[in-house]
Parts: structure tokens; sequence; C-alpha cells
């Protein structure tokens, strides 16, 4: 066993710092060289027109959990090291809907809108202001909103995997992951033949 | 430079999704983006009012006296990903002073927009505790429940509104 690296080795922050820049880079590169400076590109995947977003997430999905799914099999990373979102069923869904109400108003989510600023992207500095102003507003109704953030109205279930949810294991939730994943690639594809109009640079 | 068209997004998606593994190998966490945000706003409340960001129990969990917002790796990571995507564009000729929009609308149509669509993800993302990197894409590959059914909802938002605002987009 020897992941998660920082965890096992006990880094300390300026080491974890200079990894997270790092990582960081490699993040940026890839969204803007998919496109995802363009809020235009981000935006027409409602209209069914570029559904690249939907494409490389997951791929990106797909990737990361087969590869996490095999390491994990071959005992070389400590799962319990690793961040895995807890579920809260109600804010969760909340949260998401209002995010969604955003993205197709703003043409940006919070990541691809940094990748927009680097790119000199006008309508991201505006995504980003108004996105901070959503998160000070946030920060200042939160003690009023807690029973449904973290108290008895959130849902709150714990660490909850798919695979515990529904009784299988991690492998069997991966290969249905893969079949969706590939059958709606073939599915936006198809999509793209009829209705596309790609964003290409 | 001239304009280079973008990746393939199955290319894309690979090497994102390998972005991904290497951070939860190296760091045991997935990516992010609008955590380093909040940091951010955190740290100007403190700045004006530090009484009043200790006296909120939720914003003293980011920056209450003696925490600095800034020490955190997601705000490291977020201005790799600003010198990653400067250094992409760069190299694709793609890095131009430009308001991407529909046909229909202004460019000042879309910046009030781009504020209001901003202003409701920034909320919403704090309430689902994290936006499209931190719980779509990490907590997708991580197979948690709760990221799954965010994600999911933020889609089902999004495709839901389209259709009544498509004066923005086409």
């Amino acid at each position: 066993m020897f992941a998660p690296i920082a965890v096992l080795n006990d880094w300390s922050n300026g080491i974890n710092y200079i990894f997270a820049f790092i990582i960081g880079i490699g993040f940026g590169w890839v969204l803007e060289s998919s496109g995802f400076g363009n809020s235009k590109k981000l935006a027409w995947q409602f209209y069914f027109r570029d559904l690249t977003v939907f494409k490389v997430m997951f791929t990106a999905i797909v990737t990361a959990m087969t590869g996490l799914i095999f390491i994990d099999a071959f005992g070389w990373i400590d799962m319990s090291s690793i961040l895995i979102n807890e579920t809260y069923l109600w804010s969760g869904a909340a949260g998401g809907l209002i995010m969604g109400i955003g993205f197709a108003i703003g043409g940006y989510c919070p990541g691809t809108s940094f990748t927009g600023f680097a790119t000199l992207k006008v309508d991201s500095y505006f995504y980003i202001f108004g996105a901070l102003l959503g998160m000070f507003v946030y920060g200042e109704v939160a003690p009023f909103i807690e029973p449904f953030y973290g108290g008895k109205y959130s849902g709150y279930m714990g660490t909850v995997t798919l695979q515990k949810f529904f009784g299988v294991s991690a492998g069997v939730v991966g290969f249905v992951i893969m079949i969706i994943a590939l059958a709606g690639f073939f599915g936006a594809e198809w999509i793209e033949k009829k209705n596309g109009n790609i964003v290409k640079s | 430079m001239e304009k280079k068209n973008y990746i393939s997004p199955y290319l894309g998606g690979v090497l994102l999704g390998l972005v991904l593994l290497l951070s939860f190998i190296i760091s045991g966490r997935g990516l992010g983006a609008s955590g380093a945000m909040m940091k951010f706003v955190v740290a100007i409340e403190k700045f004006l009012a530090q009484g009043h960001v200790d006296s909120n129990p939720y914003l003293a969990h980011y920056g209450a006296t003696g925490i600095n917002p800034f020490n955190d790796w997601l705000v490291f990571e977020i201005l790799g990903v600003i010198a990653g995507a400067f250094l992409s564009g760069l190299i694709g000729g793609r890095i131009k002073k430009e308001t991407n929009r529909g046909p229909q609308i202004s460019d000042k149509q879309r910046w009030i927009y781009a504020v209001i669509g901003g202003a409701l993800f920034g909320f919403g993302a704090r309430l689902a505790r994290g936006c499209t990197s931190g719980v779509a894409l990490s907590g997708g590959a991580t197979l948690a429940l709760g990221s799954w059914v965010t994600m999911l909802c933020i889609f089902a938002g999004a495709y839901g509104l389209a259709y009544f605002v498509r004066k923005l987009w086409i």
C-alpha cells in the first residue's frame, strides 16, 4: 500500500500545496483544451447542440472510477484515507437543482469560470462576481437554514456509496456505470449527427 | 498565434480522469472549485468584520480568529487551474478578450445574466457542499450516493430550465 501518498507519508502543508498547484495545472489545462473556457460551448449542451461536457465528464468519471476500483483491488490504496463526500440527500438535491438553474442562466460552473477567467472571457468575470455574491448570501443565511443544511431535515445518511446502498460490490456498480456511459456516448454522437452544432475553437 | 481547435472530448475525458485519479493517489482527495471561492469570500469578510465571522458558526468554520482561509489545498489547486488554463489557452491561441453569448442578446445583457446565474450557482454550491468539480466529478468517481443525486439534480435543473432561457444562448 502506497497511496494516498500525502496521507501515508504525513506530508506537511507546504508539500501538499505544491502538489495541489501542480494537480490544478493539469485540471485547468484539460478544461481549457476541451473548450470549457467558452460559456457558449458549455450552454449549448442544454440545447443538444454540443454534448462535449457530457462526454468529457463521463469519460473522466469512468476513468478515475475504474482506476480507483483497480488500485483498491490490488491493495495499493487505503480507501479509508480518501475523502468521500457524505450524503445529505435533501440539501444535496436542492443545492443541485439551484446549481443547474444557475448553470443554464450563467453558462459556467465555478471550475470552468476560472478557465474563462484565465483566457480573458469577460462574461466569466461577471459570473465569478455573481458566484462570490451568492456564496456571501449563503454564508449570511446559513445559521437560519442549518436544520435543512446539516440538521434533521437534511436527509443525512453518513458516508454511503452506491455499492453500499445497493448491497453489491464496487465492481458491479462500476460495470453498470460503464455500460450507461457507453450507451450515453452513442446517444450523444447520434444526437450531434442530427442536431449538432459543435463549438470547435 | 493561430487559433487551434479543442481536443477530442474523449481524449479530454481520459486526461481529466487521470488528473483526478492522480489527485486521489497523491493527495487523498478529489478536485474542487467552489470551495476556493468560499475561502475568498470569508477572507474578505474577515478583513472587514472579524467579529461577524466569529459569531456565525458557518463562517467561523472557514475563518474564525486564528484561521487563515487561504491555508487550504483547494486555494492552491485553483491557482494551478488558472495557470494551466492560461498555458493551454496561450498554446491554443485562444486567449482573447471576448464575451460568449447567443445572437439575440447584447454583451451587457449577457453580463447581467452571468451575475444572476453565478449567484444562484454559488448559493446552490454551498447548500450542496460543492459544485460540478468537487461533488459531481470527484464525488461521482468515488461512487458517493449523495454526489450522484446532486449531479443528476444539476443536470435536471439545467435541462429543465434551458427551454425557458433559450433566448440567452440560441
